[in-house]
């Protein structure tokens, strides 16, 4: 268990250090190790499907995140102090904290989740499905249905990204061929 | 020196890639197909082949990939993706219900080619995640490269 609360520690590390950093490499840089003490996480808790799909996903954001944000000026603004927003936002990360320590303290202990309805899945997933990839038979049959929302979430995402560039390209198409003519 | 040269990273980055590109290809071909058998699956796979191509345009400077697998073929693939899941999907009304494992009884577990329409339900999220994320990178490069000539 003690290398979990390292790799927490690390995240906790590495979260602060995106937020406070003023280089934007840097910044990505530490948000990459976030996404690589999570994968090893998954890993140590024995969840292999997750941790790939995690690493993955987050070499792609760290790539995307490095080109997009890299080459360009953003703009630092630094806000000034708010004594009131400081004192809400105290506040209600204290009673976030009280609320999570009441809920957590009702929950079944870590390891050992209740197992009344997902019981039936580990017991008759290869009969049932053929898979032995449990995890497979249950994202692609039993529960088929996030799957495709997920898939629709992302489809939604890629048509908004599209779209949003194409328009900034297309209107630069247009200018070239003005100043052309 | 042609022009090729000049563009992208050094020499070493670009054999490097030129050998393992090809590797990380079958890596996630591998880790499609062989969804319903190891851990992985089809977001994974398809995410890893997105990699392939991005990993070619990071070392052989932008737009290298886009001349094998254009921004309007990557659209393309993502809607056959999606239409191939959704009709795996419908398909299953004949026999029983929405994601009805209707080809279930072909094969025994374990082997290659079982599991009914799992297999061909991660080859469809695959074509649909890789096409997605790799139009997703393609599309900020354009962007990039019109916003760097307006300067």
């Amino acid at each position: 268990m003690i290398e979990l609360y390292v790799l927490l520690g690390l995240m906790i590390a590495g979260a602060v250090i995106a937020i406070e950093v003023k280089n934007l490499l840097s910044a990505v840089i530490a948000v990459g190790i976030v996404g690589l003490a999570l994968s090893i996480i998954f890993l140590l808790l024995k969840a292999p499907d997750v941790a790939l799909t995690q690493i993955v996903v987050e070499i792609v954001a760290v790539i995307l995140l490095i080109r997009a944000t890299l080459h360009r000026e953003i703009a630092l603004k630094s806000c000034g102090t708010r004594p009131f927003g400081a004192f809400m936002g105290i506040l209600f990360l204290g009673l976030a904290v009280v609320a999570a320590i009441v809920t957590f303290n009702s929950l079944a202990p870590f390891g050992a989740p209740l197992m009344t309805v997902s019981q039936f899945y580990p017991m008759n997933a290869i009969t049932g499905t053929g898979a032995i990839n449990v995890v497979s038979s249950i994202i692609l049959d039993y529960r088929a249905y996030d799957t495709l929302g997920e898939a629709t979430v992302l489809f939604t995402a890629v048509i908004g990204v599209l779209t949003v560039m194409r328009s900034v390209g297309k209107k630069k198409e247009e200018d070239v061929q003005e100043n052309h003519e | 020196m042609s022009k090729e040269h000049d563009r992208g990273m050094t020499v070493i980055v670009k054999t490097v890639t030129r050998l393992t590109v090809g590797l990380i290809l079958l890596y996630g071909i591998y880790i499609i197909l062989h969804g319903h058998l190891t851990p992985g699956g089809g977001f994974a796979g398809g995410v890893i082949i997105a990699l392939a191509f991005i990993n070619l345009d990071l070392a052989f400077g932008g737009g290298v990939s886009a001349k094998i697998f254009s921004k309007g073929k990557t659209s393309v693939v993502e809607a056959l993706g999606a239409v191939m899941f959704l009709t795996l999907a419908l398909l299953g009304m004949k026999y029983g219900g929405f994601f009805d494992n209707f080809l279930h009884p072909d094969g025994s577990a374990g082997q290659l080619v079982s599991a009914g329409i799992i297999p061909l339900e991660n080859i469809a999220i695959s074509l649909k995640v890789g096409a997605g994320l790799f139009g997703i990178f393609l599309t900020l490069i354009v962007l990039q490269k019109f916003e760097s000539e307006k300067k």
